[in-house]
This record gives structure tokens, sequence and C-alpha cells, in this order.
């Protein structure tokens, strides 16, 4: 908290976890987590696998809500306005409207190409036809992806590539003018090229949205990111502006594992 | 392999793996007597087959001898019994075809209706009272639905519609279609499980309600499975026999109006197969060229759900 205090003309706020934690049943697998997600940033959370970034990232669209036996308690708050995403007041509907994510294995539904990317409008029951192929244009080029796929829109999705499929979802995930995105690992299943084309995206979209992204790989964090959460058994050990993370960590633990000592 | 050359002292390298080789002789037999086993399992079943067609096929010759196929296929009277005998496929045909859409007309959309309740909706608890509830109400022998539609249903309707006569196609039909629920609704429920769940996941990250999901991420996914489930409902419902003896009449009537008796391939077989009429009569001849139709429009259907399959392979 203190290196992103300490640092000058700090952003704005688009979102802030205010002691949150998050129970699977009995399982408390996030404790008590504080930190600022600051607006049209890129954000990106490490740790070890099963420290709960997954866990912390799916508390902010609700997701964990589809399951029985979960529980949230404290709040994230969600600005400029500042619901609590997680009150059980907050229709989660509401919430996934404002906040889109994108997974780590690319899931197209059995639809077109189009289909797919115009979903999140149709969900809202956009009709305009007009309207839905224009923002379908305008999110498939925010992807990178539209000189590839204009004249087949009609296609099914599946029968992209896997870094074109992750390219599909992410336009889906664009077309409905999210304020915050979500990607969990997106290009764990990728190879090295499409990994690079979705890393560019993604520092792209900073301009528009705020991003907050899981990934396993360090170079990848450090590449993207301006601001570096750190998780370790469901604690956030330590949060701040990327650089000073990488290159001069507060905490021993953060430096062994970014250093590759352990994890 | 051949150009080691073979010493005592080779030889007796050897012993152990023979040994070894001894021991996977013994279960190479195993596994050639289960083999065979099985084989002549799947061979009954084929050499069963064939022999039902070949028998429907032989003997439907012997009665097209007699009756030209433009009749069997164009005439409008069914009459193979009296004096002057017609041989009009049609009007068992239209039996079948009017109790089926009666019958699918009932149990596709309720049985999908009530797959997606189980597979998207219900409370786990819910899911495992209903699903074995659903496969004991598959196991009713269909007789008991062929009372069910003639001493109770029928009564029924009788009373909304007074000049439904006792024995009609309607509630045949339908109560037939109440038969064929659990089939659809089970083979249905089971292609939706299937779906994966990062699929549902995608949906609900988009803002989807859980209908939404449901009608336009998990049903098109299973399209192959609830495809097949629906052919088989088509199926049970061309091949369903006592429902139709018991409470739609027997008596062959061209008709497409379902408050009408009428009689269907089936139990016009039945009819007849019972009868007293003489093996090799042309009379007794007419099943096996209605049993042929009835073969037929199976196999149709069933080529038609391969294909369903083939073309809407599961792409997740
Ligand atoms: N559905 C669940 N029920 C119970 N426990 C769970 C469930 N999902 C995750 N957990 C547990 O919660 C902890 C955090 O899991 P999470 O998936 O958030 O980790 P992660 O940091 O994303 O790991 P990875 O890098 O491997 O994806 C783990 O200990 C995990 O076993
Ligand atoms: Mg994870």
């Amino acid at each position: 908290m203190n290196d992103a205090a300490n640092h000058e003309s700090l952003p704005g706020l688009k979102a802030e976890a205010r002691n949150l934690n998050f129970f699977y049943d009995k399982f408390h697998a996030l404790k008590n987590i504080n930190m600022p997600v600051y607006e049209k940033k890129v954000t990106a959370l490490i740790g070890p696998s099963g420290c709960g970034k997954s866990t912390y990232l799916r508390c902010f669209n609700r997701m964990h809500d589809l399951y029985p036996g979960n529980r949230y308690e404290g709040a994230i708050e969600f600005h400029p306005d500042r619901t609590n995403l997680l009150s059980p007041k907050v229709d989660p509907i509401e919430v996934r409207m404002r906040i889109s994510m994108v997974f780590q294995k690319p899931n197209p539904f059995p639809k077109s190409i189009f289909e797919n990317v115009a979903y999140g409008l149709r969900v809202r029951g956009e009709r305009t036809r007009s309207v839905i192929e224009d923002k379908v244009e305008m999110a498939l080029r925010g992807a990178a992806l539209w000189d590839e796929v204009k004249d087949r829109l009609k296609e099914q999705g599946a029968n992209l590539s896997g870094g074109q499929q992750q390219r599909l979802c992410i336009a889906r995930a664009l077309a409905s003018d999210p304020e915050l995105m979500l990607f969990d690992e997106p290009t764990s299943a990728l190879d090295p090229i499409a990994t690079a084309s979705i890393e560019e995206l993604v520092s792209e979209l900073k301009e528009k949205v705020t991003v907050l992204i899981v990934t396993h790989n360090m170079q990848q964090a450090a590449r993207i990111s301006d601001f570096t959460a750190y998780m370790y058994l469901g604690e956030m050990v330590e949060f701040g502006v990327t650089d000073q993370i990488f290159i001069k960590p507060q905490k021993k633990q953060t430096e062994d594992y970014i250093t590759g000592r352990f994890g | 392999m051949s150009s080691i050359p073979l010493t005592a002292d080779n030889l007796d390298s050897m012993s152990s793996p023979s040994d070894r080789l001894k021991v996977d002789h013994f279960r190479h037999l195993k596994e050639r007597v289960i083999e065979s086993i099985m084989f002549l399992a799947a061979f009954v079943s084929v050499v069963t087959t064939l022999g039902i067609v070949y028998i429907l096929v032989s003997e439907s010759t012997v009665f097209f001898r007699q009756v030209p196929l433009s009749d069997f296929l164009f005439d409008r009277q069914w009459t193979p019994l009296f004096d002057d005998a017609h041989y009009g496929i049609m009007v068992l045909l239209s039996g079948t075809i009017t109790s089926s859409v009666v019958a699918l007309l009932v149990a596709i959309p309720l049985g999908t209706i009530i797959a997606i309740y189980l597979s998207e909706f219900a409370p786990f608890v819910v899911r495992e009272v209903a699903k074995p509830f659903l496969e004991l109400l598959g196991g009713v022998p269909t007789i008991i639905y062929g009372y069910f539609a003639l001493v109770f249903l029928t009564p029924l309707l009788q009373k909304i519609y007074p000049d439904l006569p006792g024995f009609n196609l309607l509630s045949a039909g339908i109560v037939m279609g109440i038969m064929i629920i659990p089939y659809v609704a089970s083979l249905s429920e089971d292609a939706m499980k299937a779906v994966p769940m990062a699929l549902r996941e995608g949906s609900y990250a988009m803002g989807a309600t859980r209908l939404q999901t449901s009608l336009r991420v998990v049903m098109p996914a299973a399209t192959s499975g609830i495809a097949s489930a629906y052919i088989l409902g088509i199926s049970r419902a061309v091949g369903e026999t006592m429902i139709l003896a018991v409470a739609a009449g027997m008596q062959p009537n061209l008709t497409f109006n379902p408050t009408e008796p009428g009689a269907t391939i089936t139990s016009y077989i039945v009819q007849v197969a019972l009868g007293d009429l003489p093996h090799g009569s042309i009379g007794y001849q007419t099943i096996f060229a209605a049993g042929l139709t009835l073969m037929l429009m199976t196999l149709a259907f069933n080529l038609l759900g391969y294909y369903m399959r083939k073309k809407f392979r599961e792409a997740y």
C-alpha cells in the first residue's frame, strides 16, 4: 500500500477492496484483502498457484454467486458511484453488465463469430441491427481481429485458431462497453505469438477501460501492468507500482517469488 | 533379431522373458475367450436383425406379388379382410402420423422444459429425486398407459368436448406423449449437463440471466444430443402399440383428425397377429408389408439422427 501512496500523482480509483474475505463453504480462501484498482490502468495479480488470484478476480463480477455455499465478507467499492459490488442488495447481473471477464481457456459460444460478439448486446436487449453491427465491428477492431474475420462473420467461432478465439472472447467482453475488464491468465493456453498479440492488446485497452489481470508469467506482468499485487495463501502480501515491485519490493517474500527463489 | 547368434548363453538369458511370455499366453487366451463371447453376442444381435429384415422382405414380396405397390401406396381404403379387399397403407399411416404428432406435441415441449429445469435450474436435491422418478415413469408398461387413456383421460376430455368418441387418437396420443416425456427429458438433460461449465460461465459473465444462458448457450451447445433425444421420441411414438390398441379403437380410418378413432400400423399388426386368419392368406401377409413400412420409417429416423449427430457434433 505504501509504495502506491508514496508515488506522486496517483490516478483515479476505479474500485477498492476493503477487508475482503471469501469462503468456499468452510475454506477461508481470501483473507482480509485491501487493495485499490486504479482507473484506466492495468493491475496484475501474481502469486503461486492456489494463492487465490482467480478467487479474488471472480469476486469482482460475482462469479461465486453461481455456486452454492460460497460467501463474501467485506466490500469491493466500485467507483464513481461507490456501489459495494458484494452487497446482497446489488444484483450480480447488474454488476456483470459493467464488469466483463476473459477466461483462461477461450470459450466461444456455439454461435457465429458475429453472434459471439453481439451476445452481450442482445442480452442487454439491444435490437437495432445497425447499432449491433457497429458495436460488433468496433469490438472486433478493438480486439485486433476485424481484418482476419471481416469476411467470415457468419462462420462458427469455434473454427478460429486458439489465439483468434481468445481475441474473439476479448471482443465479446469489449462490445458491451465495460468499465472494468477481468482477465484470468488469458494467455496460458496460447503459443508465444498469440500471447504477444494479446499482451499488446491488453496494453492498448487501458486507454478505454480499467484492466485487472491474473498472470503466472512474471515477465508478462512486468511488461503490461502499471500496478502489481503479490498474493500468497489468500493474503495480499504486497501491492505497488509494477516497476517498484519488480525492482525494489518491500517484502522479502515478494522478492523471493519474483526472483524465482520460490513459487 | 535373427542376426544374434543363438548360444547357450543367449538362451539362458532369455529364460526369464520366456517365463513372462508363458503368463502372457494365459492372459492372451483369456482375452481371446472374452473377445469371442462379446463377438458372439454382437453377432447374434446382427443375425437377428438381418433375419427380421429377411423375413419382412421375403414375406412382403409374396404380398406385393398379389397387390400392386401403387395400390398399397395410393389406395384410400384398408379393408384386407373384406370380400372387396383394399390395401391402402395410407389409412394406417394416417393413424400412426396423427397419434405421433399429438404425442410429440406433448412430449417435446414438456420434455425439453423438464430437461432445462433439471439441468440448469433445479437445486441439487430436486434433481437427485426427480431423475430416478423420471426413469421409473419410463419403465411403466405401456398397456397401463393405454388403460389410463381409455378409462381416465378420454372421459375427462369428453367433459370438455362431449362429441369425442370413446376410442380416439387424441387421448391415446396425449398419453403416448406422457409416456415419451421421460425419454426426451432424460436424454436432453444428459446432453445439456455435458455442456462444459466454462461456456455457462462465459455467458453469465456477459450479464446473461439463467434463462438466457440456458436457451442461448447451453441448448445450442447441446443441439446434437437434444436432436437425438427428439428422434428417439419420434421412434417411440411411431412404434408404440399397446396404448393405441387399447385406447384408439383399431378401426382403419383415413384421417388426420385426432378426435376420431383410428388404427395405426402397429395396432393393426397386433390385431391381425392375434386374430384367427390362416397363415399364408393374403390377409395375413398384410402384416409383413405393414411391418416393412414401419421398419423403413424407423430406419429413416435413425439415419436422420445419425446425420444430425454428425452435422451438429458438439464443438466445445
Ligand atoms: N470451488 C472451490 N471450492 C473449494 N475450494 C476452492 C475452490 N476453488 C478454489 N479453491 C481453493 O481456493 C484456493 C485458491 O484457489 P484459486 O483458484 O483462486 O487459486 P489461483 O491463485 O487462481 O491458482 P492458479 O494460479 O493455479 O490458478 C486454493 O487453495 C483452491 O484449492
Ligand atoms: Mg487461477
